[in-house]
């Protein structure tokens, strides 16, 4: 039985909109620079909403070829540069490994958005006959978990989860459930690009997107003048492997490891019944046998939305007390990549364990009334053996995991 | 057998010719077929103008106005069905404690249909690249994400366990509910909400399978038209529609004295990393995760009783999956029989996998195997009993189905009749 070999992160890749590899998103987000800027792929001035988080300087066309560049949307193309990079950095040659070893877990939380609107357009504008034949397998929620698993030949356990921002985390909850049945590879993470024109029309009607324009103070999660978030691109996608597997292969010890996970739900609106949030702490930090007081820093969901936000930080305080664990929300720098958030959250997890530092959440002005956390402003050093890393998808998705150091 | 595994108690289904279980298998029984020309939109311009549509009327199936409002017609279809499996497993809602009830719901497509009506309204049909968002309705955001689906499925349940929504294209029924048994099997819940739906016949679906010609175009005889196995077959007629299940740990079936249709005992999924809509002949990767299933579930393939193929009507998948069958099961190939009900309620994506769980459920409580319907003329290429045009009663101890779908995904899942490993 190798149910407790633990599951350890042995590459990470990242691409957000501060910066397009690992190294330029985490040197700009210990900065504190930010992603967010005016919408430039399109026109967006009929839109109540004028900012997002783009990812700018990603060039796919420089690792993915043009007959795939084609076949694929936006979403996958993310996925597909990350995950070679990731590779890469774990030191994987897939080809060196058995194929049914290998997975590839992903999430998504509204697919190739983009590609499918402009197939739609072509139908509705010119007709059945010009719809392209790569609509099929660009569009729908598995073509990056299929392209990654073609890509580099892995014929294992594969798999899609959608639970919008949620959704990052239950796909690597899901590899670490491969590793346990049979996998010794698992490609997870995330990665979403929610912003054509009518994926982000659709994203206006659910009236939590924040219509400021000030870059700088729109996405203020916590903050006295929350109004809601600014969406964007974008992820991070990671191998994971079972703690044999690395040290049997003579790599380094990885990132770090995956210790606990939970996911829970709300109650129907109106039930009056305590939100899932506290309940998904509770079990990721129990299944990682961790107590509350062991945790360093909790990179917090953040909605940027006051009632959401009021209700995760009354869940924080209920496990750990108030104001006693640092509380860092660092994607106000780049907006809510949705499937992809998540995972940026965690490789920041992993990042800060490796160079003992805490990103800080510099939207941050004065806290929300009622809000009683520790919340991280600036970058500050700080020695991470344990990180928290929350999630919460639209109408009641929670989840939560636990990352330790090695 | 293993350990790993969940009993199904309640089954609810949303089918094309059929809304509600008791039809739904009467119709699977005769050997009817549900596909006929496209009706829900004018396909006037279109190649494939066939599918097998489900006879909906929202209101007659119980959903108010305000739930027809903000739900897809696929949320719709996993409601109705959830109501009916919750109904029919007798688990009232505060029965069970929430937190121990998850949702494990898988779509291929999710909320295509509404997503392209409003875009014909925010575009001004296909007009504008920058759409006009005060044209769009309150609810479009629901559309946008699939998750949607699970969190409809939560609230009819008074679910507050692990919920998600699975989208493996094709193979996300059966990926779904093997998601759900386990949730259960490792102590994440001991109630799941299990299934899958897709309401996938609009303009845009049918637009792209015309493009790669994966869809029939036998539009003069569009109820004969899905045809796996028989040399006629020219591609998959489209279908829509929703099976969920009530999935329980055995121990909490048996203490509140649950009827069991079937236990859930075995489940692998394996890719075939070679195309995206491309199946080798040899079927290596499909009998792979079929060998793996019954690894897992601890059975040798003399022990099934029936075969639900994935059956889809390509020449494609039909010599694939024969062989995948020929290679996971051995001689015992040769003397199972294997059909599919793609050929009377058509390949609804991701839903489908679901309803051919819940046909195999009714199989093992039944004792009877549904038919290949339109079976008339057996491909001479391929050398398995396909089950043509009637059913047949058979002791369906243990039941294997199998799945197949764009993105190299193969799933194969196992059900036995309740109690049988224990008997073992």
């Amino acid at each position: 039985m190798t149910k407790n070999r633990r599951t350890v992160f042995s590459g990470v890749s990242a691409i957000a909109p501060n910066g397009s590899t690992t190294k330029e998103f985490w040197d700009a987000t210990l900065n504190g620079v930010s992603g967010i800027g005016p919408i430039s792929t399109f026109d967006a001035s009929g839109y109540p909403v004028r900012l997002a988080g783009q990812v700018a300087d990603f060039a796919p066309r420089d690792s993915i070829d043009g007959r795939l560049m084609v076949q694929t949307d936006r979403w996958t193309q993310l996925g597909l540069v990350a995950a070679a990079r990731a590779l890469e950095d774990a030191e994987i040659d897939p080809a060196a490994l058995d194929e049914y070893d290998m997975s590839v877990i992903t999430a998504t939380s509204s697919g190739g958005n983009e590609f499918g609107q402009r197939e739609i357009q072509k139908l509705w504008d010119k007709g059945a006959r010009y719809v392209g034949p790569y609509q099929s397998i660009a569009w729908f929620y598995a073509a990056t978990t299929g392209q990654i698993s073609i890509r580099h030949g892995m014929k294992g356990a594969c798999g899609v989860l959608v639970g919008e921002q949620a959704g990052g985390l239950d796909a690597l909850g899901q590899a670490r459930r491969a590793l346990v049945d049979d996998a010794t590879t698992v490609v997870s993470g995330g990665t979403d690009a929610p912003l054509g024109p009518y994926a982000l029309a659709c994203h206006v009607s659910s009236r939590l997107l924040t219509e400021r324009q000030d870059p700088v103070r729109a996405y203020r999660p916590f903050d006295a003048e929350a109004d809601g978030y600014v969406a964007g691109e974008g992820g991070a996608i990671f191998i994971l492997e079972a703690e044999d597997t690395v040290r049997a292969r003579d790599a380094g010890p990885g990132y770090g490891v995956l210790a606990g996970y939970a996911a829970t739900f709300d109650p129907r609106p109106g039930s009056g019944r305590e939100p899932g949030l506290r309940r998904a702490i509770v079990r990721a930090l129990a299944d990682a046998r961790v107590d509350p007081s062991e945790v360093d820093v909790v990179f917090a969901d953040g909605l940027g939305v006051p009632e959401a936000d009021r209700a995760e930080a009354e869940a924080i305080s209920a496990v750990f007390g108030a104001r006693r664990v640092p509380v860092t929300v660092p994607k106000c720098l780049v907006g809510r990549l949705h499937a992809g958030g998540a995972p940026l959250d965690v490789a920041m997890a992993l990042l800060s364990i490796r160079d003992s530092v805490i990103p800080g959440t510099p939207s941050l002005g004065e806290l929300a009334p009622g809000i009683d956390l520790d919340v991280v402003r600036e970058t500050r050093q700080a020695t991470v053996r344990t990180a928290l890393v929350l999630a919460r998808g639209f109408e009641g998705f929670n989840a939560a995991v636990v990352i330790r150091s090695v | 057998m293993s350990d790993w595994g969940a009993v199904v108690t309640g089954v609810g289904v949303v089918a094309p010719g059929a809304v509600g279980r008791a039809a739904y298998w009467d119709l699977l029984t005769a050997g009817r077929t549900a596909t006929r020309g496209i009706t829900l939109f004018d396909a006037a311009g279109f190649q494939s103008r066939i599918a097998a549509e489900v006879d909906f009327d929202p209101a007659a199936a119980g959903l108010t106005p305000h739930e027809v409002e903000r739900m897809d017609r696929s949320a719709q279809f996993a409601v109705v069905a959830a109501r009916e499996a919750l109904a029919d497993a007798g688990l009232e809602p505060g029965q069970t404690d929430p937190e121990r009830v998850g949702v494990s719901i898988g779509s291929a497509v999710g909320c295509t249909t509404r997503l392209e009506d409003e875009y014909v309204m925010v575009s001004d049909s296909g007009k504008n690249w920058e759409v006009t968002p005060e044209f769009a309705t309150d609810h479009l955001y629901r559309a946008l994400i699939p998750s949607t689906l699970a969190v409809e499925v939560a609230w009819t349940a008074g679910a507050e366990g692990p919920t998600t929504v699975v989208s493996t294209g094709c193979t996300s029924g059966l990926d779904a509910v093997g998601h759900g048994v386990q949730l259960i099997s490792e102590g994440a819940a001991d109630v799941v909400i299990a299934g899958a739906t897709d309401a996938p016949i609009s303009p845009i679906t049918v637009a792209c399978f015309d493009a790669i010609g994966a869809t029939s175009r036998n539009n003069e005889d569009a109820a004969h038209s899905s045809r796996p196995f028989d040399r006629d077959r020219d591609g998959f007629v489209l279908g829509e529609g929703s099976a969920v299940l009530v999935l329980e740990s055995r121990e909490h079936a048996a203490r509140r004295g649950a009827h069991g249709y079937a236990e859930i005992i075995g489940f692998a999924q394996r890719s075939n990393a070679y195309h995206m809509t491309g199946l080798k002949p040899d079927g290596l990767d499909m009998a792979e995760a079929i060998e793996i299933a019954m690894r897992r579930a601890g059975i040798t393939p003399d022990m099934i009783s029936y075969v639900n193929a994935h059956g889809s009507g390509t020449a494609q998948n039909d010599r694939h999956e024969t062989a995948a069958v020929k290679k996971a099961l051995g001689e015992a190939a040769h003397r199972v029989p294997v059909s599919s009900i793609k050929s009377m309620i058509g390949h609804s994506l991701g839903a489908i996998g679901a309803l051919e769980v819940a046909a195999c459920a009714l199989a093992i409580e039944t004792d009877t195997v549904p038919p290949t319907a339109n079976l008339q003329h057996q491909d001479p290429a391929l050398d398995l009993d396909y089950v043509p045009l009637a059913a047949r009663k058979n002791v369906n101890d243990i039941v294997l189905s199998v799945g197949s779908g764009f993105g190299g995904f193969q799933s194969a899942m196992l059900l036995a009749r309740p109690g049988l490993a224990s008997r073992k």
